[in-house]
């Protein structure tokens, strides 16, 4: 639309260069020489640079010996790795934290967004003081408070705040019981697969069943039992076939257990309370969007509070709520990076920190890192898109 | 004489005591059901538990006056429970300068005062030649301001007065504080804008190729963290030069913030352009202006109008992104207050830092957001529908 090509045919006494025809090619061949040319000018350079500085280019390094230890990794991974389980190490404790912050910024979110416009004036008002204080705070400054506040106030090992004697709190992190699986534990996996399985084959029948019939069946609740029942099921038959591992107190710290770093706590609280904030204002902004006139009509065809906000507001509300909660989703991801400011080993950290210093493979270490984020917002923006898309399809 | 039949209307009765006054705004605001009341309650206690405790340590029993770290200390050396705001001004030169000379911290202070002089004519309304005057003062102040920061006698070493003059030059690695923060995001803003209109004006482009590079510039730099960008920019960009070029690092920080944030300011600008009718391009046309004329005198002004409030809501996470350059070792306010919680003289005072950081940046932003919202309701009248 913006730039209009007109028909040219039509005026033959156009010279060739007025033609807006012939221009737009000119200015695209211009436009790709100009790109391809300083594109072959930073290559040239960076080729004589790194050939000055005997650095040899490749990703062969992603095979050689890490030699550095990461203080959490959730696959096994020692000092005589390789860097490209590092890498591997990396993604996945960016990944852990970009899940568990999107679950709890958006649990947070809805609260808060529906918090704020309740009628209880000191709710609302609690939630409005809060949004507004977090969103107008730099993130990376709340990392760090949060990270000092947490090494600041809990206790050494020895000192540690228990809770039942399972969960210890203290200034190495939140230890507590890991379950160790034995043999047979499968029957339990695979009960919960089927289970999972099975509920949404019984909710898709049951929509149809309703739309031709009308009557409802309690899908959430037999869902709920087949999803927590069926897994029990597998554990009792097969003889309860995993055991706990307590974290022991030994000399100056915690032995066994499964423990939670006070980098992973601290980074994932500040990433759930700040992008908390701001999907609590895209769920407020997509509520207001739906007209006080829709849940006056909904009230009028007899439905009750409950049903009004499930059935009416919020299918309608989430529509203006999706686009931007998947920009929330990306920028949690991203803003994830942010765990190199307190040493917490996420990809940036131990990708684009620690393995560049230690192999000087700049181009190599910061291009895959930027292309690991780039994959991740573009699948995210795609599935969000169409997700989008599937929901804006019941409108007229 | 009296009737037994009263005429006329009595006076209305009042309404009943507990539906007006405190008691019927708190019965209609705090205690309207079981469910209210519960969450009032709940919100009571959540108060009670948080807020006595930090008003104890930020304000009764924080320590205000002295000069001296031991004045926040007990004789046995571990810190009093208050916070201590000594720290903080002990060391508030170097959160607003950083590392910038003692003696020269002067021409922060006048480069401040003149960005408010040379701007301050732009907000009387009927100003002559107004928006040459503004461009004018976009472009000059930047100049003025790089010479008032860097100073332009660069003396040797050798020389006695490479310490004394008050015009020596002062290496940017020394520059810092709330002064670099907004020297970073000012430049970022301002020199991402014409950058960012180009962009969004090829991603709107009917042709192939220049729409395709304008998307891939953009996806490519909203899909990678900032942190990305700034150890591309720090780490990348000597490898990009011939040998013997070498950017400063203050530079280097300013291009990547400045591509950067070009791709958000495209997306901005976009949805600007989106806004305006078509109508409006296709009477330029028929005005017979060309494709520059048309944009610069019809179309951009409406669209970069209607824009303002999210410019300047780019501008505050600009604003707040600044302070990942603390991560790449330079000292903006979040790098100042790191420097100034490893002074081994005020050790163990960093929340007093982080808390003054926190409140100095939500002043800042605040007023921004507040400053947006009121330029929304203001141009807003303009482009109802009519």
């Amino acid at each position: 639309m913006a730039v209009d090509v007109r028909d040219a045919g039509s005026a033959p006494s156009t010279p060739i260069w007025l033609d807006a025809r012939y221009r737009a090619i000119f200015f695209q061949i211009a436009l790709l020489v100009a790109v391809l040319a300083f594109g072959a000018y930073i290559f040239h350079n960076t080729y004589d640079n790194l050939q000055r500085r005997g650095i040899a280019s490749g990703f062969a390094f992603l095979g050689s010996t890490a030699g550095f230890d990461i203080i959490m990794h959730l696959i096994p991974y020692q000092a005589s790795s390789s860097f490209g389980q590092a890498l591997l190490v990396g993604l996945l404790n960016t990944m852990v934290v970009a899940i568990v912050g999107v679950i709890g910024a958006t649990l947070l979110g809805f609260t808060v967004g529906v918090a704020r416009l309740s009628r209880n004036w000191i709710v609302a008002r609690i939630a409005a003081v809060y949004i507004e204080v977090i969103r107008n705070i730099p993130l990376l400054l709340q990392i760090i408070f949060w990270y000092q506040l947490l090494g600041k106030s809990t206790p050494g090992p020895r000192n540690s705040i228990s809770l039942a004697g399972l969960f210890f709190l203290s200034n190495r992190g939140l230890y507590m019981p890991a379950p160790v699986t034995e043999d047979g534990f499968w029957l339990t996996v695979a009960a919960f697969i089927a289970a999972v399985v099975g509920s949404v084959v019984l909710a898709r029948w049951s929509k149809k069943r309703q739309e031709a019939t009308g009557q409802q069946f309690p899908v959430v609740l037999t869902s709920l039992g087949l999803i927590l029942g069926l897994p029990l099921l597998g554990l009792l038959v097969m003889g309860v076939p995993f055991h706990w591992n307590y974290a022991v107190l030994q000399g100056f710290n915690f032995e066994g257990g499964m423990v939670l770093i006070p980098e992973f706590i601290s980074l994932t609280f500040a990433l759930v309370l700040y992008t908390g904030a701001f999907i609590g204002e895209n769920v407020r902004a997509g509520i207001m969007a739906v007209s006080h006139g829709q849940t006056e009509a909904a009230y009028a065809v007899g439905l009750r509070p409950g049903p009004t906000l499930r059935l009416v507001v919020i299918p309608q509300a989430m529509r203006v709520i999706i686009p931007p909660l998947t920009s929330q989703y990306l920028n949690l991801t991203k803003n994830s990076s942010l765990a190199t400011a307190i040493a917490y080993p996420d990809l940036v950290a131990v990708f684009a920190g620690t393995v560049l210093n230690q192999t000087g493979q700049a181009v190599e270490c910061i291009a895959i890192t930027m292309a690991v984020y780039l994959t991740t917002s573009l699948s995210t923006s795609t599935f969000m898109n169409w997700f989008n898309r599937k929901m804006a399809l019941t409108e007229r | 004489m009296t009737t037994a039949v009263e005429t006329g209307n009595k006076a209305d009765l009042p309404p009943p005591a507990s539906t007006v006054g405190v008691v019927g705004w708190m019965r209609e605001n705090l205690f309207s059901s079981w469910r209210s009341t519960v969450l009032t309650l709940l919100a009571v206690y959540l108060l009670y538990v948080a807020i006595p405790p930090l008003l104890q340590w930020t304000v009764f029993d924080a320590i205000w006056t002295g000069n001296e770290a031991k004045d926040c200390k007990l004789p046995d050396g571990s810190a009093k429970d208050g916070a201590c705001w000594i720290f903080i001004k002990a060391w508030i030169g170097g959160f607003m300068y950083g590392l910038y000379p003692y003696d020269l911290r002067w021409r922060v202070d006048v480069a401040a005062v003149l960005v408010l002089l040379m701007f301050a004519p732009l907000a009387v309304k009927r100003l002559p030649f107004k928006n040459i005057y503004g461009v004018a003062v976009i472009l000059l102040y930047p100049v003025v301001a790089y010479f008032m920061f860097r100073g332009f006698i660069d003396f040797p070493l050798s020389d006695p007065q490479s310490t004394t003059h008050p015009w020596r030059v002062v290496e940017t690695s020394k520059w810092g504080g709330l002064a670099l923060t907004l020297l970073i995001a000012s430049v970022g803003i301002i020199a991402s804008l014409p950058l960012g209109i180009l962009l969004a004006l090829g991603r709107r482009s009917h042709m192939p190729i220049v729409s395709t590079f304008s998307v891939l510039f953009i996806e490519l730099w909203r899909g990678v963290p900032l942190i990305t960008v700034l150890f591309m920019s720090s780490v990348m960009l000597p490898l990009f030069l011939p040998e013997g070029v070498n950017f400063d690092k203050l530079l280097r920080a300013l291009i990547g913030v400045t591509l950067f944030s070009s791709a958000y300011m495209a997306e901005v600008v976009r949805g600007g352009l989106q806004a305006i009718p078509k109508g409006q391009y296709e009477a330029a046309m028929a005005l017979g202006l060309n494709f520059v004329r048309m944009m610069a005198l019809i179309v951009m002004p409406q669209a970069l109008r209607y824009v303002i409030p999210s410019i300047v809501n780019t501008f505050i996470g600009l604003f707040k992104d600044t302070t990942l350059v603390a991560i790449i070792g330079m000292f903006d306010l979040l790098g100042a207050i790191q420097l100034g919680n490893a002074d081994p003289k005020w050790l163990g005072f960093g929340m007093e830092g982080y808390v003054f950081a926190a409140a100095l940046y939500f002043v800042f932003c605040f007023s921004m957001s507040r400053y947006s919202q009121h330029l929304e309701r203001k141009l807003h009248t303009g482009h109802k529908k009519r």
